[in-house]
């Protein structure tokens, strides 16, 4: 293969700085960054569909009458005639003024889910949310599509994300070198790495988008298994914010590591591809 | 170097990394492009009908939305939006129980009809037990019954230029400043003659209270909540949506709301 031969020609030697290795293809690289785009507006925008009706259930439908509630974020007012907001998960209540359930300012305070800052557009607006989500989910479904036919293709799937039993073996040296921030960057995903990367690409993604089709009442009567495969569309949208939260959390530890490995040379890479590797002696990492 | 220890660049490394991950805030940045005349806004809905020929290609004309067991009804029909209209001719209709209400069927047909509550309640009904999925997000099931749709159209004989039908209503919804609107909502022939499209008349075995669009309401039970107009007072089939409130196609749509709410 031609990029083969690109690294063969590219790999330089400066002073101490390690090897320039072609790391990153373009459709690794396209991908990320629709995704980075379209996952950014997506989390704001349904932050902003959420605050609607800011309560999770478990099941077909929402108990009104009944208790079928896992997570609220309410404005309640206590018996004294304070209001605070409050996050209830699993009946259990926290007081989350100033974020969750009520947020602003102390003289002017909404009673809403997320606040302001966390929603597009910044106000109340349900339509205008729909609006933006719908639109980036086209293209993140797209890149997805993209993403994992390329990869299938071309092996990048089965060569650098799914975890080889090697990689499974040296899961414990690899957790200790983490805990002790020994970072080995010789171009290729260690195995946390590749598990990260499978359970975003391999589960939370298919799983984020079946569970944003299976609230479409339209999709329903196309292909009403979707129901019975996550238990109900209320499951559905509990589903759907469980993996928004994954997504989110995944997307901190992504940035820390970014920062902690290096962000010129991370950057660099995933942006034209180019990376250059540790100046190392330890060339049995690189095997 | 061995064991565990943390130096002082390793420390600024980490520190500076976790600083990184404060996320972004100031979303307002965003919200005069996203105002309800902005174009930017147009584009992004412009979305929505690569999302209604994709949908409509993706279900079947008569696919059928998931019916549930009589055990699934488990709480009455949440009501939302209007829950009491106070119009007048609506008062003076529900101050006889409904008994002067008279359903008239007109527009593009060969045939205008108009019918009154007993002689709806006595044609061939249609009992369903489905899920209502509002569009803020919660979910429903109850138990309807109502006469199909399609055998109404098919009685009024759709001239060939009929493309949808529109629902006026009797309840009017307030708009702060630019006062009480009427409600109004629209669909596709593909959804008027869907099987499962009915005038519900009655819900959960009991007549269709007030505050669930007595006397006459719709079920599309394919598309969300605010499609299913209540307090149903006349039936037009129309060639355009245009001459209708701004033009939409329905009293949300008009607020920025999609017209194919199927997702």
């Amino acid at each position: 293969m031609t990029i083969v031969n690109d690294i063969e020609s590219r790999l330089t030697h400066h002073g101490g700085k390690g090897k320039v290795i072609y790391r990153h293809r373009i459709a690794t690289r396209i991908t990320h960054w629709t995704w980075a785009i379209a996952l950014f507006f997506l989390l704001l925008s349904g932050l902003q569909i959420f605050n609607a009706h800011p309560e999770l259930y478990i099941g077909q439908q929402s108990g009104f009458e009944f208790d079928n509630s896992i997570l609220s974020m309410r404005a309640m007012q206590t018996a004294d005639g304070k209001v605070d907001g409050y996050t209830t998960i699993f009946g259990r209540s926290y007081k989350t003024t100033g974020v969750f359930g009520m947020s602003g300012p102390a003289d002017n305070p909404s009673y809403r889910g997320f606040p302001a800052w966390a929603t597009l557009p910044s106000y109340q607006d349900l339509s205008t949310g729909r609006v933006i989500h719908f639109f980036f989910a086209w293209f993140f479904v797209a890149a997805f599509l993209v993403w994992f036919v390329t990869s299938l293709v071309s092996g990048h799937l089965r060569r650098d994300i799914l975890p080889s039993l090697a990689d499974i073996r040296g899961l414990p040296k690899s957790l200790s070198d983490h805990l002790r921030f020994r970072l080995h960057h010789d171009g290729r995903y260690n195995v946390l790495q590749k598990l990260a990367y499978a359970s975003v690409l391999l589960v939370i993604f298919p799983l984020i988008i079946l569970t944003g089709i299976t609230m479409s009442p339209g999709m329903n009567a196309a292909w009403p298994w979707l129901l019975d495969v996550f238990g109900g569309r209320q499951t559905a949208r509990t589903i759907h914010f469980i993996c928004m939260a994954l997504l989110v959390a995944f997307f901190l530890v992504h940035i820390f590591m970014v920062v902690a490995a290096g962000p010129l040379n991370e950057m660099r890479s995933i942006i034209t591809g180019w990376y250059r590797t540790d100046p190392d002696k330890k060339e049995e990492h690189t095997a | 170097m061995s064991g565990f220890s943390i130096n002082r660049r390793k420390f600024l490394t980490v520190a500076g990394a976790a600083a990184s991950t404060i996320p972004l805030s100031g979303c307002d940045a965003f919200d005069g492009l996203l105002s309800s005349q902005s174009r930017v806004r147009d584009v992004l809905a412009s979305a929505n009908s690569l999302t209604y020929r994709v949908q409509r290609m993706l279900i079947n004309a008569d696919a059928l939305a998931p019916e549930f067991s009589a055990s699934e009804v488990r709480q009455g029909q949440r009501p939302n939006g209007s829950t009491d209209p106070t119009d007048p001719d609506y008062l003076a209709l529900k101050e006889k129980a409904f008994a002067g209400y008279r359903l008239t069927v007109g527009g593009l047909v060969e045939k205008p009809l108009s019918f009154s509550l007993d002689e709806l309640r006595n044609m061939p009904a249609r009992t369903q037990i489905t899920r209502h999925d509002c569009v803020e997000g919660w979910s429903c099931i109850a138990k309807w019954t109502g006469v199909p749709l399609a055998r109404i159209l098919d009685e009024a004989k759709l001239k060939p230029e009929a493309r949808f039908v529109v629902f006026h209503c009797y309840d009017s919804m307030n708009l702060g400043l630019s006062g009480a609107v009427r409600y109004y909502e629209s669909i596709d022939l593909i959804d008027a003659l869907h099987p499962q499209t009915i005038l519900a008349y009655g819900c959960n075995d009991e007549a269709l209270r007030i505050a669930n669009g007595a006397p006459l309401r719709v079920r599309i039970e394919r598309q969300l909540g605010y499609k299913m107009a209540k307090y149903i007072k006349n039936i037009e089939l129309v060639s355009t949506l245009t001459p209708f409130g701004s033009g939409k196609g329905g009293f949300w749509e008009d607020l920025g709301y999609e017209w194919y709410a199927g997702i």
